[in-house]
């Protein structure tokens, strides 16, 4: 494009180039991505003005339909539509529930979990790589162009199978990871850059599927984690169930299909929903077995169909509490995060709790992008004047199988990452040469009640009499909550190291293979983000003519603003259509059109720029 | 950018010794984090990275040993070539042991049965014990007295004792 783009005098034009930063928060529910632009954190919104994009992925034939549209089809296409695969990440089948299997018909077999779709067996972070796909595309359309980094936001309580399965889901997408983010430490950055804060926070965030608590101290820019816990299978889905069982038992319905179960699901959800704002909600509807469901449901009733679930909340604050070696009143504000905080009976079970109303000043929808945003945007380097950190930790403890079946925890809980810890183990029989070691997570003593992160050998001790071999194991965790594991022995040098990929996660080769099969689609995708970058340089072509214009138009004669005026229509008018090509051909006659035009603008602004200025002033630069 | 094989002390710019200025401590670890954290080192190779991570997490080992009072003093004593913190050293006097027997039984009677005042009591008495366990060693410490090896582990157990106690109360709660 020939229409240079002058500052105006005194100003310096920006040093380098923005980079096109995003944080996004990949929800149960819901997932959303945000930016900042002109310094503010912003959520990007789709073309009809929504900022949410529900987390629901529609497998058709031949097509992936991803949000409203694939929420719209649910009920009626039960099993092909996922919805809440984040409840499923880092899992196998064993994990799940009978209860939350929902409709998915899940395929047997080890490791990771698989469900059968139209389109072949799609595994949890294959779905969640479809919502950040879409995310993407979203921001590069919104941006103007390929995303340099993103940070994608986790649970603080999802182990290391969960984030690592979170951060294959984003390489799959295509989506640049910065770095994975703790929600509540993302949502406590939108909080305290805003207000400036210092002093001890609690994060209470309930979500669609996930709890977190995080406390932290704020102190100069620094934002220290110093506790966190929760329930990575809590969340404000289990609300609509609890609204659906209640249902089922008020109005003795009969067994329902899964079309008519998940209807009667979206219809709890509606009734929670209301609740928020009035005292009573219907649940009413029509099944396709014929039956009619007609019911009220008070606030009443609902806060105690549902007291268990808000009593669970209050267990892991009381813990992180105590981690943190706090007291409830040693809180000096409570920042609620998560759509399901909206909850009257949540809000006032956390005022009981802090002794305090919780602040509610960001939607607490968007409050994590927000967050995610900003920190993205810093470490792109976007800010380099501004120096706030973050320092997180790891939610449950780490640690080495031991004789017996039980858990040695070389990495307590709530330690501050990174870390990097190491302990001697030695053998169990005369003259063993192997040793096999097994990595886990998770409180409790025996290995049976901890999570399997991974099995490793080492091999090549030399022959010794039990218990004189040295093998030291070390752990490293990364500022990303991510384990690697190495082991040492310490005469010999013998060495086994693992990048920990879970049991429940997927290997190297099957992401590999995945990526490869979505470039035989990627024709598709590369005609549609052409387009989608094209129509982005459009449109920023005709408000720099715009505003050209308006504030030059007196540098053109009457013919030649027509001509401009006439092409400039011709670029609008393509702008919306398919056709990449002719709206291109419309852009290269618009610059042909203002070329002039340009040259004349650059001279006047040089001039106006010079106009008053000393010699000595220009001589000096 | 971080010189690994300096000593907590030295690291984060403070007196090696007992008795610390825990601000001056907190400044110092922060100041460390601002330069050295893997945040820093987003865009940066991933050689630099790797040393970002090394120096980040050599820096909040210094904090956590520093920070934690029981961890300081085994690390002072440690400093001065004796190994208090060992899993193969735990001797302690018999009556210290058999009395703190003796609580965790009070203990796990009063948590069967849900006397909440009787934990709430217990945990407070051990806590006072360990806070002058603390006194003692820091006396000790400074006196150079070899004692304070034993005491520094009398008062870990209490510490441990405490938070165990705390733990169960907790339980109760939920």
């Amino acid at each position: 494009m020939t229409l240079f783009q002058i500052s105006e005098p005194d100003r310096s034009p920006l040093p380098h180039a923005k980079r096109r930063a995003v944080g996004i928060d990949l929800g149960t529910t819901n997932s959303l991505v945000a930016t900042v632009r002109d310094g503010v954190a912003i959520v990007l919104p789709d073309d009809a003005g929504r900022p949410l994009v529900p987390s629901v992925v529609r497998y058709g034939e031949h097509t992936v339909e991803v949000g409203y549209d694939a929420l719209a089809q649910a009920a009626d296409d039960p099993h092909d539509t996922i919805a809440s695969a984040k409840r499923l990440m880092g899992r196998g089948l064993a994990d799940v529930a009978s209860g939350q299997r929902g409709a998915y018909r899940f395929v047997d077999g080890e490791g990771v979990i698989r469900m059968a779709t139209r389109s072949g067996a799609k595994t949890p972070i294959e779905v969640s790589a479809e919502i950040l796909k879409t995310l993407r595309a979203r921001a590069e359309a919104s941006l103007g162009g390929a995303i340099d980094g993103a940070i994608v936001t986790v649970p603080a309580y999802f182990d290391d199978a969960q984030r690592q399965a979170t951060k294959d889901a984003a390489t799959l997408a295509g989506v640049p990871v910065l770095r994975l983010l703790n929600e509540p430490t993302a949502a406590a950055i939108a909080y305290g850059l805003d207000n400036a804060a210092e002093g001890t926070y609690a994060v209470f965030d309930l979500g669609g599927g996930t709890f977190d608590i995080s406390i932290l101290r704020l102190t100069r820019g620094v934002f220290e984690v110093l506790a966190t816990n929760g329930d990575s299978a809590l969340g404000g889905d289990d609300f609509d169930h609890a609204i659906a069982d209640w249902a089922r038992g008020e109005s003795a319905l009969p067994a329902l299909s899964a079309t008519d179960a998940r209807r009667l699901l979206a219809k709890a959800r509606e009734a929670k929903e209301l609740l928020t704002q009035h005292d009573a909600a219907p649940l009413v509807t029509a099944f396709a077995n014929g039956t009619r469901l007609e019911l009220t449901l008070s606030r009443e009733a609902f806060a105690r169909i549902t007291q268990p679930l808000v009593a669970r909340t209050l267990v892991p604050v009381s813990r992180a509490l105590r981690d943190a070696k706090l007291a409830a009143s040693d809180i000096d504000g409570v920042v609620l995060v998560g759509g399901a905080t909206r909850m009257p009976q949540i809000r006032s079970a956390v005022a009981d709790c802090f002794g305090q109303e919780a602040l509610t000043d960001l939607d607490p929808d968007e409050v994590v992008a927000l967050g995610a945003a900003i920190q993205a945007n810093k470490l792109v380097g976007n800010r380099e004047g501004d120096d706030w950190l973050l320092l997180d930790v790891i939610p449950l403890s780490l640690g080495i199988e031991t004789m017996g079946g039980l858990v040695e925890k070389i990495v307590p809980r709530n330690s501050t990452i990174p870390v990097v810890r190491a302990q001697d183990f030695t053998t169990f029989r005369d003259g063993q040469t192997a040793m096999a070691l097994h990595v886990l997570q998770g409180e409790r003593e025996k290995v049976t009640d901890c999570r399997s992160l991974a099995r490793f050998e080492l091999r090549g001790i030399p022959p010794m009499t039990a218990g004189a071999a040295r093998i030291r194991v070390s752990f490293a965790v990364d500022a990303d909550g991510l384990l690697s594991v190495s082991a040492r022995e310490q005469t010999t040098g013998a060495e086994a190291s693992i990048a920990v990929k879970p049991s429940y996660g997927l290997t190297d080769a099957e992401i590999a293979r995945m990526l490869q099969d979505s470039y035989a689609h990627a024709v598709d995708d590369g005609a549609a983000r052409a387009l989608a970058e094209t129509r982005v340089d459009a449109q920023r072509m005709v408000a720099a003519t715009e505003s050209a214009l308006a504030a030059d138009a007196s540098l053109l004669d009457p013919r030649e603003r027509s001509a401009i005026d006439h092409a400039l229509e011709d670029v609008r008018r393509h702008v919306d259509g398919d056709d990449r090509e002719a709206l291109s051909a419309a852009m290269s006659a618009l610059n042909t059109a203002t070329e002039d035009f340009a040259a004349r603008r650059m001279d006047r602004g040089v001039s106006r720029a010079l106009a008053g200025k000393h010699v000595d002033t220009l001589d000096s630069r | 950018m971080i010189d690994f094989s300096r000593n907590h002390f030295d690291l984060l710019g403070l007196r090696p010794g007992f008795r610390i200025d825990t601000e001056a401590l907190e400044r110092a670890y922060r100041d460390l984090q601002r330069s050295v954290h893997p945040d820093n080192f987003a865009r940066a190779s991933d050689a630099q990275k790797r040393l970002a991570l090394q120096a980040s997490a050599r820096a909040n080992e210094a904090y956590r040993t520093l920070r934690d009072p029981v961890a300081r003093a085994e690390y002072v004593l440690a400093l001065r070539g004796i190994d208090a913190a060992s899993e193969t050293d735990t001797r302690l006097p018999v009556d210290f042991l058999t009395r703190q027997l003796e609580r965790r039984e009070a203990a796990e009677e009063a948590k069967e049965a849900h006397d909440a005042r009787t934990l709430a009591a217990l945990i407070a008495e051990v806590r006072g014990e360990a806070a002058g366990a603390c006194d003692e060693v820091a006396r000790l410490l400074e006196a150079g007295d070899p004692a304070a090896s034993v005491q520094v582990r009398e008062w870990r157990f209490l510490v441990k004792l405490a938070d165990d106690f705390d733990a169960m109360r907790v339980a109760q709660l939920s």
